[in-house]
């Protein structure tokens, strides 16, 4: 697509001549994932979390909509139409298990995914919008997976949607009329649920809308790399079809196996056995959490205990813990360093660490009761989350002597592993060779 | 579309290899195989949860109480969350069925060949019209049994006779007598 | 400009915290409950494990248990009698079990149209000893017997607390504050997180419950095979779901492996690796 060496799609036969003609589909699908988009040769397994993120959101969407021919959205039978769904329905429990485990599967591979962003400068030109528009999805899987957390209508169902929905009470003035319009009623109930269960359906194909966006903004620029350096020649890329369809297939199956393990031996590890308590609008679990990929917001959400410059604590809270997670709109903007990669940013590369040392912390705070030294702890990090993206970075990009950068992908690769190619020789020139006959069909 | 993958695979790298590829091939294509073996398996489930779930499948045999259905008399019932017609015929209703010519019907059956041996005033069948699935009237005091006096269908007119047979408009079957069988001379369970 | 505004909203949002961080506590509190709290001993089921399968004996005896001490005043309402043909019980035991159940199912009278109760037959989920809420409550003292269906899924430390629960009961210690002792209509119970619980001791004597199969009713057997059960109601697909997984953990290592192999396969020539010869 972006790249003048990319292979052309050329139909083999005259059906797909005669589709192509009409509804160049075959042609857009090469372009995007086939022999049409040539990817950089270095990428290594961190970038397998993109299609599995996407893959994540597939198997979501598939158990979600068979889960919702047996569900029933409806306060005084949602409980037990989950179990008449465990029980009853043919392959139903695995079905729920599938969809439950998925959600945070789903999270998993997404914070991967963000994670290997953040250290190799993906948000970075050309590549701002893909992160805007990732970050968009990011917030709508949370909205989604809040919403679909609701739905069965145990206790932690009922209890985060009181809680969740508390924090609009904190905006002055109309945050309590907007809590009731989003509950359609003074606390969760027929209303809240019916409302959710739609949106929880609706969401994901915004979701997959956005991703199509998603991915349409990255084959603007093409992919970013381990180096961060621009692709300069034929030389630095391979096509995505065999090469890294043939990688993620194997990204996949290790995938499908960590899930399998929860799936099938562990289903109910990373939801909370609360949630197996009817929900009761008397009364609140002793301990309530919620669900293991918002432990960190949580957590700085809880964080703020005191009121400050005459704005109440409440309200500290829930603009913080928004805050965490929109300020990621502006770090493209934030870094200013022109290296990508944190390979070369001997720095940067402590804070990265810092950061995801942090917001381990944060997850496991997010989840310990409001004690100390819990508290304090949460505190400081939470502070140190703020203080990361808003002061240091900016900073440190300014302050930071990056190590001297590759000449282009192919130097690094010759130079690195592949320095036992031999049959190639040293130079530029035989990838070149190699990737000649991808584009010959 | 995994052939298609196959195809591609093999022929890049029979390209770049040369000699010698063709034995390294059956990789791909046995990768290839098995995932898409493995797709078929998750298919299974998929469609499998659409059938009746153990809680439909629990209700499929119930028990009726047929003493207070006297000779003339029937009742709708519920089976499987269909109707189900029971009816106490009269001597002269069988009497009726058993003159018919059963070869001139259109789904020849006798009353006896419908009915359980000694209990033939017993006539129990679904009360769904084979044309396409509405319940005919005429088992309720008063209801319009059309012209053959036992059932009729008001959605497209067929009209079943004193045995429940088509005799009439577009129903091509009988009613359907559902599986059941007499656990004492007052209660029958269907299913 | 977007770096000034990020730098300032920084500095409020670590100031803010800073301030909280550096504000005096109040001296925690000494937590009674958790002082004298015991965790729930550890107990071994025959379905524990990736290779787990119930033991239908135990849970058959275990449901004897529940059949003569808890339903009566505990429900069961996610699991149906038909769903008793899994512990191994054949149909018609299944019928007679329904048929005889002490309590027995809402209906209407067919006559009159007044409210009625019927026996309970196979299809029928396990009727609940009470009539409603308030009827439970004003039974136990104004204590709600909770569903057992879920109860091992439903508690941290799941069937290990459910067995650790029904042992736990003991006189309660001398040195137990004051505030802390059972009132009235309360049990001490150290496994249970407020320390009293309103429910009496179950579990009482040795040969409360007679085993036909001849395993000896000791209060602690009696809790393991009823703990086993509750396994059971609320997980009764828990076998299938290993076997399942077992079978497709070995498929998924298989393609796996396959993938793997042929990903180094496409990619010999550029990495300038090449695979053994297979």
């Amino acid at each position: 697509m972006s790249f003048p060496w990319a292979t052309h799609y050329a139909p083999k036969s005259a059906f797909t001549q005669w589709i192509d003609e009409r509804l160049p589909l075959p042609r857009l699908v090469y372009n995007a994932v086939g022999a049409g988009y040539p990817v950089p040769r270095n990428l290594n397994y961190f970038w397998n979390f993109g299609v599995l993120a996407g893959a994540a959101l597939g198997l979501q969407i598939i158990t979600g909509i068979i889960l919702a021919m047996h569900y029933a959205a409806n306060g005084a039978i949602a409980f037990d139409s989950v179990e008449h769904i465990m029980r009853d329905v043919n392959s139903g429990w695995l079905l729920r298990y599938a969809h439950a485990n998925g959600a945070s599967f789903f999270f998993i591979v997404v914070y991967m995914h963000i994670g290997r962003g953040l250290y190799y400068g993906s948000y970075k030109a050309p590549r701002e919008m893909i992160w805007l528009l990732g970050v968009v999805i990011f917030l709508l899987m949370m909205a989604t997976a809040f919403m679909g957390y609701v739905l069965p209508w145990g206790q932690m169902s009922f209890w985060g949607a009181q809680v969740i929905t508390g924090f609009f009470s904190a905006i002055p003035l109309v945050g309590e009329p907007i809590r009731e319009w989003l509950l359609g009623g003074y606390a969760p109930d027929n209303a809240a649920l019916n409302r959710f269960f739609s949106l929880h359906y609706l969401l994901p194909f915004v979701i997959a809308g956005v991703i199509i966006l998603h991915i349409w903004a990255l084959h603007i620029p093409g992919s970013n790399n381990p180096t961060g350096v621009d692709v300069k020649g034929p030389q630095d890329t391979v096509p995505f079809h065999p090469y890294y369809t043939a990688k993620d297939g194997f990204g996949l199956g290790v995938f499908l196996i960590a899930f399998s393990l929860f799936v099938f031996f562990m289903p109910n590890a990373l939801g909370h056995p609360d949630n197996y308590i009817p929900a009761n609008p008397l009364s609140t679990p002793a301990h309530i959490v919620p669900e293991w990929y918002f432990l960190p917001f949580y957590a700085i959400l809880k964080s703020f205990t005191v009121n400050f410059l005459w704005i109440p604590a409440k309200l500290w809270g829930v603009m913080a813990m928004f805050g965490s997670i929109l300020l990621l709109f502006v770090l493209p903007w934030l870094d200013r360093s022109p290296v990508r990669s944190s390979n070369y940013r001997p720095l940067y590369k402590w804070f990265f660490w810092a950061l995801v040392v942090d917001v381990l912390v944060l997850g496991w705070l997010g989840q310990a009761p409001a004690e100390e030294p819990f508290v304090r702890l949460s505190q400081f990090c939470a502070a140190y989350y703020f203080a990361h993206f808003l002061i240091i970075l900016p900073i440190v990009s300014k302050i930071e002597r990056p190590k001297p950068l590759p000449m282009s992908i192919s130097s690094s690769v010759l130079h690195g592993e592949a320095q036992e190619s031999a049959p190639y020789g040293a130079g530029g020139e035989a990838p070149l060779v190699a990737a000649a006959p991808a584009r010959a069909h | 579309m995994a052939n298609v993958e196959v195809v591609d695979q093999a022929g890049v790298t029979e390209k770049v290899e040369g000699v010698g590829v063709r034995r390294r091939d059956w990789l791909n294509i046995a990768a290839v195989s098995v995932a898409g073996v493995g797709g078929v398996a998750v298919l299974i489930p998929l469609i499998n949860q659409m059938n009746p779930s153990a809680d439909v499948l629990a209700l499929a045999s119930i028990e009726v109480d047929i003493s207070k259905i006297t000779p003339g008399m029937g009742i709708k019932t519920s089976w499987r969350k269909q109707p189900v017609f029971i009816r106490n015929l009269t001597p002269k209703e069988m009497a009726e069925a058993n003159a018919v010519d059963v070869s001139s019907l259109r789904d020849p059956a006798t009353l006896a060949e419908r009915t359980k041996p000694g209990k033939e005033n017993w006539l129990i069948t679904l009360a769904v019209c084979t044309h396409l699935g509405c319940v005919p009237l005429g088992v309720t005091e008063g209801e319009n049994r059309g012209a053959y006096g036992g059932y009729f269908c008001p959605c497209h007119g067929s009209s079943y006779d004193t045995a429940a047979r088509i005799r009439s408009g577009p129903a091509p079957l009988n009613l359907n007598v559902p599986e059941y069988k007499f656990n004492s001379d007052t209660v029958v369970q269907i299913g | 400009m977007v770096r000034i505004i990020a730098f300032l909203a920084g500095l409020v949002f670590v100031a803010a915290l800073v301030v909280a961080m550096l504000i005096p506590r109040q001296p925690a509190v000494e937590n009674t409950a958790h002082h004298f709290h015991v965790e729930p001993k550890q107990v071994a089921f025959a379905s524990d494990g990736a290779f787990g399968r119930f033991d239908r004996q135990q849970l058959q005896r275990g449901f004897q248990v529940y059949k003569e001490v808890c339903a009566a005043c505990h429900s069961l309402r996610h699991v149906a009698f038909r769903d008793l043909t899994d512990l191994g019980f054949s149909a018609p035991e299944v019928k007679a079990i329904a048929k005889g159940w002490a309590t027995e199912v809402p209906s209407v009278n067919p006559d009159t149209g007044e409210p009625a109760t019927r026996k309970a037959i196979p299809s029928d989920m396990f009727p609940s000893p009470y009539a409603n809420e308030v009827a439970a409550r004003a039974a136990n003292n104004n204590a709600l017997p909770p569903d057992l269906s879920l109860m091992t899924k439903a508690r941290e430390g799941h069937a290990e607390y459910v067995h650790g629960l029904l042992t736990g009961y003991r006189p309660a210690p001398a040195n137990l504050p004051v505030e802390a002792r059972p009132g009235p209509g309360l049990y001490y119970n150290p496994v249970y997180a407020n320390l009293n619980i309103a429910m009496p001791p179950p579990l009482v004597a040795d040969g409360q419950v007679s085993y036909s199969d001849g395993t000896k009713p000791t209060v602690d057997q009696m809790a393991q095979d009823v703990s086993a059960f509750l396994i059971w109601t609320a997980e009764p697909k828990l076998e299938n779901r290993k076997r399942t997984g077992v079978a497709v953990l070995l498929f998924l290592l298989l393609a796996t492996t396959l993938a793997y192999f042929a990903y180094q396969n496409i990619w010999a020539e550029k990495k300038g690796k090449h695979l053994p010869q297979t």
